[in-house]
């Protein structure tokens, strides 16, 4: 199975839509242990990128990511705005004239914005960032074969569900200390809906 | 939710506004931004400093900006750093040929959104250094501390080294001086409510205090039971001699209300703030009270002390045309 430029698009509409559905409970998330605009950034930014995608008339799935990286990256804010844009345009980066987007392709892409998160944020894995999600879901694709709808979506859920046991030590969460303990980073369930919108997009064709 | 705003996905459009109407000749709106500049800017070989952060603190930053202090500040949503595109513009518009100073208040989505402006800058030729202020006691480990009220002092200084001509490196240098020697904690009894979330972010019982408080309602060191305004200035006082010896130098002081606190309390509370310096044979050397860095309708109060040295009174002393900071 390959991405092709309207499985792209169609995976940010989705984000968008997942997004838009969940917007309260991230801001509920990030009540708990943040500031309490997550669900705000993040379903400002997505809805910006949706729109941008929709005007245009795409050929190559590079496009399609680039315009979400730089409408995430000057719309979201936050530390999660250049996170997420950073993503998005490793992923650019690495499909670049590879369309349709072959899994190896995607996995490499993956791959490359773990690192791009990672080096931006300064952050690793069990810090109870996003980077909890990213990461061994970049680690999953390598392990699997082939896009399965239902193993990423599980697989995403997972992840998410494991920062609940995370003590955050990078961005607000961290001024928690252990009272961060017992909740799901909101970084890393926004994060999910993206795998999750993927996820469904792969389900959707097979 | 009760608030005096129209649409709250707006409010941030809709006080650029309203600030530029206040003061046309001074201040400018870089158009499809919310950019607030010095109207004259860029002014030719002079160093040019920017800061901004989440909207819900005025005055800061946009109030800060004027012959003296800011070049521009960058406002982005409520509580929510402002994106690299914001910031890059906020620096275009500014660069007068000697580079540009950004003062950054030390969160994660600050850091990396400024950074990635600098980079941004950096990449079309623009000189740029930063500065990341992070005076907030009630976190220890020093590197995870917030910047809050301390940073309206960097400005100032920031502001005074650059119009006197100082290099970009000697501003940097200047505005890292104040960084060093600036401390500051604050604490609330109410939260407040980020417009386009309409519910509070915490919730504090009617007889509960939050001591060592963020100025976005980050958690701080206690909750209590609510005690005298000398306890309370004593506490955060002493939170901070602990924290840095001010002792062998003169002190500016900052008494900050959080956005509800009246007048009277922050002088309540600087009474007992100045009896407790005057105690440890500590100069004062000039005292602020008022709002400098709030944080919404919160009710709650921050104490700052900055040593001084010699460079430092100077630059204190210069004078200011900033709206939110005339000297
Ligand atoms: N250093 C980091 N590395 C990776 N992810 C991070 C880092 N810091 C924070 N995050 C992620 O960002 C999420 C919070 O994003 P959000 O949009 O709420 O920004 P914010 O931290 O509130 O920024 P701001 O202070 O400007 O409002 C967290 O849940 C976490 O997943
Ligand atoms: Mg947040």
């Amino acid at each position: 199975m390959a991405l092709t430029v309207q499985d792209v698009v169609a995976w940010i509409d989705k984000s968008n839509e997942t997004i838009q559905t969940n917007k309260d409970y991230l801001t509920t998330l990030d009540q708990a242990i943040g500031d309490g605009d997550h669900g705000i950034n993040v379903a400002r930014g997505f809805q910006e990128a949706a729109a941008k995608i929709a005007d245009g008339n795409y050929t190559s799935s590079a496009d399609v990511l680039k315009d979400t990286a730089m409408t995430l990256m000057s719309k979201i804010g936050g530390a999660s705005g250049p996170l997420f844009g950073t993503a998005f345009l490793k992923l650019s980066t690495a499909v670049k004239g590879n369309d349709p987007v072959d899994y190896a392709t995607f996995t490499t892409g993956l791959k490359e914005a773990v690192n791009g998160i990672k080096q931006r944020g300064k952050a690793i894995e069990g810090e109870k960032t996003l980077v909890d999600v990213w990461s061994p879901m970049a680690d999953f694709f390598s392990r699997q074969a082939d896009f399965d709808g239902e193993k990423i979506a599980e697989e995403a859920k997972n992840a998410m569900e494991q920062t609940k046991t995370m003590t955050a030590t990078k961005g607000r969460a961290a001024y928690f200390k252990e009272r961060s303990d017992g909740h799901i980073d909101p970084g890393s369930a926004s994060s999910c809906y993206i795998f999750k919108a993927l996820a469904d997009v792969i389900g959707g064709k097979s | 939710m009760k608030k005096i705003i129209n649409d709250p996905n707006e409010v941030v459009q809709d006080m650029a506004a309203g600030l530029i109407a206040a003061h046309p000749d001074e201040l400018q709106q870089l158009p499809g931004t919310t950019v607030i500049a010095k109207s004259n800017a860029p002014i030719k070989n002079k160093v040019a400093i920017v800061s901004g952060g989440g909207s819900g603190h005025e005055p800061a930053h946009a109030g800060y900006v004027g012959k003296g202090m800011l070049d521009a500040a960058v406002a982005g949503e409520v509580f929510t750093s402002p994106t690299p595109d914001q910031i890059f513009e906020a620096i275009k518009a500014v660069d007068g040929g000697a580079g540009v100073c950004l003062v950054i208040k030390n969160y994660t989505g600050d850091v990396l959104n400024f950074e990635m402006a600098a980079e941004l800058a950096e990449a079309e030729g623009i000189d740029v250094e930063k500065v990341v202020v992070n005076d907030d006691v009630a976190v220890d480990e020093e590197s995870s501390r917030r910047g809050i009220a301390g940073t309206v002092l960097v400005h100032k200084v920031a502001g005074a080294k650059a119009e006197q001509g100082g290099t970009l490196k000697e501003v940097k240098a200047a505005a890292e001086k104040v960084v060093e020697n600036v401390r500051s904690m604050g604490m609330a009894l109410t939260p407040c409510t980020v417009p386009a979330a309409g519910t509070p972010s915490f919730q504090l019982g009617e007889n509960e205090m939050e001591i060592g408080i963020g100025i976005h309602g980050e958690s701080g060191i206690e909750r209590k039971s609510i005690t005298t305004a000398d306890d309370i200035a004593k506490e955060l006082t002493d939170r901070i001699l602990d924290d840095f010896d001010f002792t062998g130098g003169d002190v500016a002081v900052m008494i900050n209300g959080l956005g509800s606190t009246p007048e009277m309390e922050l002088y309540i509370v600087n009474k007992q703030v100045q009896a407790i310096l005057a105690e440890k044979g500590i100069t004062v050397y000039t005292t602020f009270v008022g709002e400098y860095m709030t944080s919404l309708e919160m009710t709650g109060c921050s104490v700052t002390l900055l040593k001084l040295d010699d460079e430092l009174k100077t630059l204190l002393n210069e004078p200011s045309q900033a709206p939110a900071f005339r000297s």
